[in-house]
């Protein structure tokens, strides 16, 4: 069965994380005291209703914020202080992202897009392509290499995304809502890639407000007015 | 992300908006066509200019008489002859006048020239053989009038190329005779075609020696009296030593004290040149300003457009850089974009500009000149220009926040 986490070397590592801001004359406490550890391998689902904080937990997992105090590392490193650059260069490295509204872009073709993390990585032109070209394959789309976005189904474009996610060979793919714009049967592909991925040893947290989908993941963190509620250990497909 | 990257997804984003890009460019392709057009017309009327005078000589200095004073009255240009044959002799003499290299004085009356069945009615001027270095003219055909004809008042005259043509038409002139108010001419020359256009035509004349002109033709009571006196000057440097000693001769010859009180005016082919350069130029820098003010409403319409482009691709550039894009490859991806735009606006404003120029030059009566230096700064001035105003959105691109980048929708 599942390992605990504690005993696994961390790839994200929380303490005592919040996040405050000011929305207009409203102050907002988006987070208050997050504390959690994810391990390497596992499959974390986030969940919590909307204004629950979970967006803004992923925000700071995914490095696009900071904190605004608590300390947070990442595969062993600080980035609470970090500048925007250095930021950009650990998002590049460490995290794979999944949006819920794909966020491709719609000039390019899927191999390109699934390229640009590389293009940012300073990998040269070639290697990016057969990298690309691999991360496409390993989604099933290795037919649709020179497809555009508009091309392709939503399922497709997702799996996309996933891609462009997994190119990089990053620490942490960090999925939110990635089935929130799919019809039923697209979404079940994605899940079931993302259980593949998992399988394949890949460190996945997924926010949703879904019970459903978050029920696929081996671990599920609860969170509600900024804060982590109990853990449970989903009963679902969480074998490694 | 090296360079080239850079550029490229620079390039991609002016291609997949080529409409709007079309337009941005517009701005700055018609500034640019504007300034090219008005540098080069006011460049090509310089060029009309200076060859005009040209034609007339280098280094020439013309006297004139005129502004004399009769009984306390003051009289108008060239409305008495002051000037004789002794002035020009006296501006002759190395003494005198060391900076003067050939003097030539000249009396000319319009009359009608008949030959055979053909007349014309052309302007006579009589002068001395130095006339033809003077004028810096040259023969088509025969030869100019010499010395030995001038003392002897020989009955012979050199026939402008209009003149010739218009007399004997495609028949060999030389050798040929001609009347001129009944009195029988042989025609020894035919001088080149200046092809100058200017107003009074430079080829349609007859040249014949002084003496013969005021005994023969002109007739009168004085015939030693000129119309005025051309001299060379050694050198453009000297130019200004030979007319103080024109002046300072002509001043005492004619027992005149005063410089104010002068009874001649001597005109310096250099003071047209100039005051006609100077009006051009300041037309030119007029025309230019203009055109630089459109270039600058150039300017502002990449920058609108560029800030446009940024709001417009607020997911893009939240997506590249949660992707990893630093702050400063978006700004360099968005500064590539505008001087793109600037130098593609630049080339295509010249080609526009240069076409505009042909299509002008047969609609004014001279070339416009595109030179290639203009084009060159106008098109990195254009790119200069369109970087500057894209530095501002660039920058607002840069400083979004990847949340908030990402979030609109």
């Amino acid at each position: 069965m599942v390992e605990q986490p504690s005993r696994r070397r961390p790839i994200i590592d929380l303490l005592e994380v919040s996040k405050s801001y000011q929305n207009g004359s409203l102050h907002v406490d988006a987070l208050r005291g997050v504390s959690a550890q994810i391990g390497q391998g596992e499959y974390v689902a986030i969940m919590g209703p909307s204004g629950s904080g979970k967006s803004t937990l992923m925000h700071i997992l995914g490095c696009l914020d900071v904190p605004t105090s608590g300390t947070y590392r990442l595969a062993g490193i600080d980035v609470s202080g970090m500048s925007e650059s250095e930021l950009a260069e650990v998002r590049n490295r460490r995290i794979g992202f999944v949006f819920q509204q794909f966020n491709l872009l719609p000039s390019m073709s899927a191999c390109r897009n699934v390229e640009l993390p590389l293009l940012y990585g300073g990998v040269g032109k070639r290697i990016r392509r057969e990298r690309a070209i691999k991360a496409l394959e390993e989604v099933g789309l290795g037919d649709r290499i020179e497809h555009r976005p508009s091309q392709l189904s939503g399922g497709q474009q997702q799996r996309v995304a996933i891609a462009r996610a997994l190119v990089g060979e990053p620490s942490l793919v960090l999925a939110d809502e990635p089935t929130g714009n799919l019809d039923s049967k697209s979404a079940e592909e994605v899940l079931s890639l993302m259980e593949r991925l998992h399988g394949s040893g890949r460190t996945i947290v997924l926010i949703t407000h879904d019970q459903e989908v978050a029920s696929r993941a081996s671990r599920m963190l609860r969170i509600r007015d900024g804060q982590l509620l109990h853990e449970t250990v989903s009963a679902g497909t969480g074998a490694v | 992300m090296n360079f080239l990257e850079t550029a490229r997804t620079g390039l991609e984003a002016i291609g997949s908006h080529r409409m709007r890009s079309a337009l941005t460019m517009l701005g700055i392709l018609i500034g640019i066509a504007a300034v090219i057009l008005t540098v080069g017309l006011g460049e090509g009327a310089q060029v009309k200019v200076r060859s005009a005078i040209d034609s007339l000589g280098r280094n020439l200095l013309v006297v004139s008489p005129g502004s004399s004073s009769s009984g306390g009255i003051q009289q108008g240009l060239g409305s008495s002859s002051s000037l004789t044959l002794g002035d020009a002799a006296a501006l002759s003499s190395k003494v005198v006048a060391p900076d003067i290299a050939a003097v030539a004085p000249t009396s000319q009356r319009s009359e009608l020239l008949t030959a055979g069945s053909s007349n014309w009615t052309t302007s006579v001027i009589g002068t001395t053989p130095q006339w033809l270095g003077i004028r810096s003219r040259t023969l088509a055909a025969g030869r100019f009038f010499n010395t030995a004809e001038l003392n002897s008042h020989a009955n012979v005259v050199v026939l402008g190329s209009v003149t010739a043509q218009s007399l004997f038409g495609p028949r060999d002139p030389v050798g040929r005779t001609v009347n001129i108010t009944g009195v029988p001419m042989t025609v020894i020359g035919v001088l080149s075609s200046t092809g100058s256009s200017a107003t009074t035509n430079q080829d349609d004349l007859a040249v014949m020696p002084f003496s013969t002109a005021a005994n023969e033709i002109f007739g009168g009571h004085n015939r030693a009296s000129v119309q005025s006196i051309l001299m060379e000057a050694k050198s453009s440097s000297t130019l200004s030593a030979a007319y103080q000693e024109a002046n300072a001769e002509l001043l005492s010859l004619h027992h005149i004290t005063s410089p104010a009180a002068a009874d001649f005016t001597i005109s310096s082919q250099q003071s047209i040149l100039s005051t006609a350069t100077s009006i051009s130029q300041t037309l030119t820098v007029l025309l230019g300003g203009v055109a630089a003010i459109s270039l600058l409403v150039g300017g502002i319409g990449v920058m609108n457009i560029m800030l446009v482009s940024v709001t417009e691709r607020v997911r893009e550039i939240g997506l590249r850089k949660a992707l990893g894009a630093p702050p400063s490859t978006i700004r360099a991806q968005f500064l590539v974009e505008a001087s793109v735009l600037g130098l593609l606006g630049g080339i295509l404003g010249s080609l526009i500009g240069a076409a505009g120029a042909v299509l002008l030059s047969s609609l004014v009566p001279f070339t416009v000149v595109v030179s290639p230096t203009a084009v060159a700064v106008s098109v990195g001035v254009a790119m200069l220009i369109a970087t500057g105003f894209g530095v501002y959105p660039a920058a607002r691109a840069a400083r979004l926040a990847p949340i908030d980048a990402l979030r609109s929708e």
